[in-house]
């Protein structure tokens, strides 16, 4: 059979997933990519469908057509704040999906491998590239086989977590079995061990163990990661989700699944890196993460640098903390709504940053209600983000969108954090750590040296907030004692509207 | 204790230290008032009023200083004035002792409890009896009326049917609380006003009031707050560049109202001879700092005069006097507030606690000694500016030196990153075949790729990034695609769950994008 048609499909495919992730570089172009991508995708099944995927057609597309409507009906209901856990649940059935494929691959090998040269002879479809294989090809095609297994394993899991405490079902909190970091590395040698032994047998039950284990490494691995590092962690999934793609892709011989695999794992990486650096870890754990994508000891050790309470127990280099943290001196002082609002009305710029915990009250709609009121007063608002704001990259600056906050008064930190000193307001709207000084000016803090926005040098700071504790990430926050700070108590959504009234 | 209030001597004078309200307040602390008759009259305040408010009015400043123990004054004693008081009597009002050494040893001799307003140290705790800020925001808003009065024009800028007017220049020189007043008035008159002070931290406060502050470009600039918030003399190289600076702008300026005071010295002149030739006729300048000599050459104090090109020079030295009801009202204030802060208990008993820095401060002469100049306060008065970072000035060339560096150390790492790259490559080619290397070359330009096209995707749109590559990942969908025509079912089987959800995943991770990229919209 001639796959001459298909694989020009699949270049033109794969420019179009190239155009498609290029074009996110700017708002407007953004809207264009998007149809690139679906062009892309439409012409890369379509194309399968026709040629090497021919068999068995039907299944094929009345399966697309099932998925397609679920997928589209979820995307129609999903609320903007629930991006996150819509993302990792996708990228679970990625992982899953490369898990099936990858059995597939071992089942038509074993079948094909227990076949005589006559019926080898008379296959067609995937089971005939399998049959052309020599010793060596096959050997690579079971490692192949086995790495996209296992990514895709660890995809899975990890991603179902991530989905699990995203949602509120999983608690947010840092878990660790007993044995910790030490379990992992066991499943991990284990896994390394089964290899061995699947490419000596080609053993069915050594790649069941292997993903048994791969499982465990993915449940576990998140489990141990704290809310508050989710960013990195969905990014880093990503990630392994597209190296799962392509590790597919080389046992199949298909080079679009590599091509497309490489951009989303590349990509993926690369956002982990700039939610690393935004959160200050260490650039060698970023790159042991990028290598370690595919591995599992080195994203092991990735992971251990992002979970920062075990840095400087394991891998002591990395930032870790020294000595005792800073004691805050002071008290926090409480502000009512109307002390709030005769602030803004006097104010003549204001900036707002707002955090996960605008996200959990839903509070968007009020926020920019609140900006439209100021700012049809003549006031200069502006909002600033931090790269880790929320639990997703740019998650912010999504839910600011869906509000209808015109995109270019939201400004990134390194645009915005030297106007703070001329700014009258600064409002905090639900975030802790990203306007923490404590990282400037506690070298013993646990996130010491981490860039944040300097909301206190504004002439004063509203803190919206809905209690005293800590937070997410149990780092006491010293903004909340200084001087020109007042704590605005209370559910984001309720203070706000509640204030909206007396902006006037 | 009584308190009683002399009708001012000095000639021109028309301020009261205690106005009626003032002397109700008084009553309030347990003290009894009394004061001289008439002595309000001129401020709009008659005796009539002082009686209703329940202070004694007697003849004259005989009987008041015979019935009272606290003597209260705008204007310090004359030497005669001073020769009248009784022994061990309390006097309260503007001193200057620095400037009248003999006036103090007379009182010290006489043993006055002298409590000299001028001298209330600048801090917080203490600006309710500040009376030289009151006096000066009244000078400073008087200042800009009596500019207006003889400026023939508008101060703000207006377009009518009878022509266009351009808005009035205003320069005022110097920042202190009766030049800030003086560009607040201006401003709110419609003027363009430009404000100048050699304590660049005032910038702000001059900004705040609408003013533009004229910049100097001058490196050794000194901290205010060393000197408690007043300017110092300055280096004759500063002062060369700030009269530089004044020729430049004299012949824009319609009014100039110069309030450069430097505590204990005769005012520096800052408008000269020469620049006030090059202003246009019928310009005005108001002097603040007529009484201590003048910021201008020509002012000729408490005199007005026009010279020969047209410019008015107002030297008055009484603009609070001008402002008598005004004046009196905020004066009468601050004296109750020291009145208070010396009856601690509210019962009519003055306890002069030489241990309070306030009243320390203000206290000149107690007990029969000269208690001026007082130790310096325990506060300071404003909190020293932290002492900047010098950031280094890099010249061109070692600017340039350090751009080579940089370029020749990212050389220095991508040669490297290259060359372990490729052997590791070349490592991998020995040993796989050909037909894995050739996809293996695929996979590292798509790495490659992806690294140079995710760069430039912007912050705001890292949420769809992600959900674009999440529904671009379920390409994975074709290897599902392809197995699935497979003869064994169990294959059959595993790859359509696979399709089904890889289905799921490219229609919501589109649809998904979409909705969102289509809510970022421009303000």
């Amino acid at each position: 059979m001639d796959y001459g048609f298909t694989t020009a499909a699949y270049v033109v495919a794969a420019v179009l997933f190239i155009l498609s992730l290029g074009g996110l570089s700017g708002q407007e172009s953004a809207k264009r990519a998007v149809w690139y991508g679906i062009a892309g995708m439409a012409l890369a099944v379509a194309a399968t469908l026709y040629g090497p995927g021919a068999g068995n057609w039907l299944i094929s597309v009345v399966m697309i057509a099932a998925g397609g409507a679920i997928g589209w009906v979820v995307a129609q209901r999903v609320q903007m704040t629930e991006m996150p856990q819509l993302v990792a649940a996708m990228h679970s059935l990625v992982g899953l999906a490369a898990v099936f494929i990858g059995f597939n691959t071992h089942i038509e090998l074993v079948r094909v491998m227990g076949m005589d040269e006559v019926a080898r002879a008379a296959l067609d479809g995937f089971a005939a590239v399998v049959a052309e294989k020599t010793g060596v090809e096959t050997n690579i095609l079971r490692v192949e086989t086995f790495l996209g297994v296992f990514i895709g394993a660890v995809t899975f899991t990890g991603s179902v977590i991530a989905f699990g405490k995203l949602a509120g079902r999983v608690d947010g909190k840092a878990k660790k079995l007993p044995g910790g970091h030490a379990l992992n590395a066991g499943a991990a040698a284990i896994s390394l061990a089964l290899l061995v032994v699947y490419l000596m047998t080609g053993s069915t039950l050594a790649l069941i163990g292997m993903t048994i284990a791969a499982f465990f490494i993915g449940y576990h691995l998140i489990m141990g990661i704290g809310g508050a590092d989710m960013p990195v962690v969905v990014s880093m999934l990503n990630s392994y989700s597209g190296w799962a793609a392509a590790a597919i892709g080389f046992s199949l011989s298909n080079d679009l699944l590599i091509v497309v695999g490489a951009l989303v794992g590349s990509s993926g990486a690369i956002l982990s890196y700039i939610m690393c650096k935004a959160m200050n870890r260490s650039f060698i754990s970023v790159i042991l993460g990028l290598v370690g994508s595919s591995g599992a000891i080195l994203s092991y050790i990735m992971c251990k640098a992002m979970n920062r309470s075990f840095i400087s127990v394991i891998l002591g280099g990395f930032g870790g903390t020294t000595g005792p943290q800073m004691a805050v001196e002071g008290e926090q002082i409480a502000i009512d709504t109307e002390g709030v609002a005769a602030a803004l009305n006097d104010a003549d710029s204001i900036i707002i940053i707002p955090g996960y915990g605008m996200a959990v009250a839903q509070a968007q709609q009020a926020v920019s209600e609140l900006t439209r009121k100021l700012r049809a007063k003549g006031k200069t608002v502006r909002f600033a983000i931090h790269p880790v704001a929320g639990r997703l990259p740019g998650h912010m600056n999504v839910l600011l969108a869906e509000a209808k906050v015109p995109y270019d008064i939201v400004l990134e930190m390194d645009e915005i954090n030297e106007d703070f000193p001329q700014t009258d307001v600064a409002i905090v709207i639900g975030s802790n750590d990203i306007v923490n000084p404590a990282a400037q000016e506690d070298p013993n803090s646990p996130i010491a040296g981490m860039p944040v926005l300097e909301c206190w040098k504004a002439k004063q700071v509203f803190v919206s907030k809905r209690g005293q504790g800590t937070g997410y990430s149990g780092i006491e926050n010293p903004l909340f004692y200084k001087e020109n700070t007042r704590m605005f108590y209370g559910d984001a959504k309720k203070s706000l509207d509640a204030l909206l009234p007396l902006i006037d | 204790m009584k308190i009683g209030a002399l009708t001012e001597v000095f000639p021109g004078e028309n301020r009261v230290a205690m106005t009626p309200e003032s002397g109700l307040q008084l009553v309030k602390l347990g003290h009894a008032c009394v004061i001289q008759a008439g002595a309000g009259a001129k401020a709009g305040f008659s005796d009539a009023l002082y009686t209703a408010a329940g202070v004694e009015v007697l003849a004259d400043a005989k009987a008041v200083i015979k019935a009272a123990d606290v003597i209260v004054k705008v204007r310090g004693p004359e030497a005669a004035e001073l020769a009248t008081l009784k022994k061990g009597q309390t006097l309260i009002s503007f001193f200057w002792p620095a400037q009248n050494p003999e006036l103090l040893a007379a009182a010290a001799k006489k043993n006055l409890t002298v409590v000299a307003m001028d001298m209330v140290p600048r801090i917080s705790r203490a600006q309710k009896m500040d009376a030289l800020s009151s006096m000066a925001n009244i000078a400073g808003y008087r200042a800009v009326i009596e500019a207006g009065s003889n400026f023939g024009r508008f101060f703000t800028g207006q377009v009518t049917a009878a022509g266009k007017v351009p808005p009035a220049k205003v320069l005022i020189v110097g920042a202190g609380v009766a030049g800030l007043a003086a560009i607040g008035t201006s401003v709110s008159l419609g003027a363009i006003v430009h404000a100048f002070d050699v304590r660049p931290e005032v910038a702000e406060q001059i900004e705040s009031m609408g003013a533009s502050f004229v910049f100097l470009e001058f490196e050794a600039t000194q901290d205010g707050a060393a000197t408690g918030g007043y300017a110092a003399p300055s280096s004759p190289e500063f002062r060369e560049k700030q009269l530089a600076k004044f020729r430049e702008l004299a012949p824009e300026m319609d009014i100039v109202i110069t309030t450069a005071l430097i505590p204990g010295r005769p005012a520096p002149k800052l408008w000269t001879e020469d620049m006030v030739r090059m202003m246009k006729p019928g310009s005005v300048i108001v002097d603040l700092a007529a009484e201590r000599g003048g910021n201008c050459d020509l002012t000729v104090p408490d005199e007005k005069f026009t010279t020969e090109n047209g410019v008015t020079i107002v030297g008055y030295t009484d603009f609070p006097s001008r402002m008598a009801a005004q004046a009196s009202t905020l004066y009468a204030t601050n004296i109750r507030h020291m009145l208070t802060d010396l009856t601690p208990k509210k019962d009519g008993v003055i306890v002069h606690n030489m241990e309070d820095d306030v009243i320390r401060g203000a206290t000149v002469s107690h007990a029969g000694a000269v208690t001026y100049p007082p130790p310096p306060p325990k506060i300071a008065a404003i909190a020293a500016a932290k002492p900047k970072p010098k950031v280094v000035e890099l010249t061109p060339a070692e600017r340039r030196a350090q751009e080579v560096a940089a370029f020749t150390a990212q050389t220095r790492n991508q040669v490297t990153l290259l060359a372990v790259g490729g052997g590791l490559m070349l490592l991998a080619g020995l040993f796989a075949p050909a037909s894995f290397m050739s996809h293996f070359i695929v996979f590292v330009l798509s790495v490659f790729i992806g690294f140079q096209v995710i760069w430039n995707v912007s912050h705001s749109l890292h949420t769809p990034l992600m959900a674009v590559t999440n529904a671009i990942s379920s390409i994975i969908i074709l290897g599902a695609l392809i197995q699935i025509g497979s003869g064994s079912w169990l294959v059959v089987v595993l790859a359509a769950l696979a399709v089904f959800m890889a289905g799921i995943n490219i229609f919501g991770g589109f649809m998904v994008t979409r909705r969102m990229l289509a809510m970022f919209q421009k303000s």
